[in-house]
């Protein structure tokens, strides 16, 4: 059976995409971009009760440099985007971003001028979190959706 | 007039019209509150004999409406307190759809600065010798009035800028 044979015990082979993906998936350190009552959903997300800890997400980072899930957690407003677009350009790639409640989706309750009607309308979401307030486990489910696309994902290209 | 007044309030309103006779245009009670509406080219005056010699020394909220008519479009509301004696007293002024103006009442209370702002920044009234007449809320450069009536609800496209949503690549 193929090299493991050759190399005898103690070793076994798998693809570089699979060890990668596993890595990144078991710590995708979020970026809390709290801006209005969901953020105190995801700080629930973060503590004890839910413990996100389980997943690899503990580490919360304030700080776009370390982290690789950005949390958009909130209702946008257009002053705002500015400042939230910089950060999700300072981290680094690869990077994912949750958009979590209605607000942050697609404007919620907040159908006026001052509001950006969804954060995909500058951000690449990866997933949508439903509910105004959504849940923790909502977010949780949000988290393991974009865990789930990391362990698919092909992050080693073939030099052809 | 058959206000049912406290007697403070009643007082107030008493010395108020004697002193500012030709000033005070219309003086009612609505939902258990006071209102007065005076001149504006008199609320300063006004303003300042209210804080200094009935304590009305804290301005809750300056607010704006839009009355939607043709003339004196524009209204606007103090809202002022006496902690002491308890009593709330609204002043309002309509000014006109042209160019509303209005004095500042910051010499007064420092707090109608934030205040002034806003009402500058959603419905277009300026208030003269503001120390800072800028917007508080919307971008500097916006052209638009949010809280007029004809605005639209969700505003008008592309009049506030997004992000740019091109990645950043080197
Ligand atoms: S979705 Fe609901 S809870 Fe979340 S920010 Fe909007 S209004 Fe607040």
């Amino acid at each position: 059976m193929g090299i493991e044979s050759a190399l005898g015990d103690g070793y076994f082979t798998t693809k570089i995409d699979s060890l990668t993906n596993w890595a990144r998936s078991n710590a995708a350190w979020p970026m809390p971009m709290g801006l209005a009552c969901c953020a105190i959903e995801m700080m629930a997300f973060a503590g004890p009760k839910y413990d996100a800890a389980r997943f690899g997400s503990e580490v919360m980072r304030f700080s776009p440099r370390q982290s690789d899930v950005m949390i958009v957690a909130g209702w946008v407003n257009y002053k705002m985007s500015h400042a939230i677009r910089r950060i999700w350009d300072q981290m680094p790639d690869p990077k994912w971003c949750i958009a979590m409640g209605a607000c942050a989706s697609t404007g919620g309750m907040h159908r006026c001028y001052g509001v950006v009607q969804g954060c995909d309308n500058f951000l690449p979401v990866d997933a949508y979190v439903s509910g105004c307030p959504p849940r923790p486990d909502a977010l949780l489910h949000a988290l393991m959706k974009i865990q789930d696309k990391i362990r698919t994902e092909h992050s080693v290209m073939l030099d052809t | 007039m058959n206000l049912e007044l406290s007697e403070n309030l009643r007082n107030v309103v008493d010395q108020l019209s004697e002193q500012f006779s030709d000033a005070l245009i219309d003086i009612y009670k609505s939902t258990g509150d006071t209102f007065i509406r005076v001149e504006p080219d008199h609320i300063v005056d006004i303003c300042k004999e209210l804080k200094e010699e009935y304590h009305f020394i804290y301005l809750a909220d300056i607010l704006g409406t839009d009355r939607f008519t043709s003339d004196e479009r524009f209204e606007v509301i103090y809202n002022l307190v006496s902690l002491r004696d308890r009593e709330r007293l609204f002043l309002k002024v309509w000014l006109e759809e042209e160019n509303p103006t209005v004095d500042s009442v910051t010499e007064v209370w420092e707090s109608a600065n934030w205040h002034e702002r806003q009402v500058y920044d959603m419905f277009g009234v300026t208030f003269n010798n503001h120390p800072d007449m800028r917007r508080i809320y919307m971008p500097e450069d916006f052209d638009y009035y949010p809280l007029r009536k004809e605005f639209p609800l969700l505003g008008i496209p592309g009049s506030i800028e997004l992000p740019s949503s091109t990645p950043d690549t080197e």
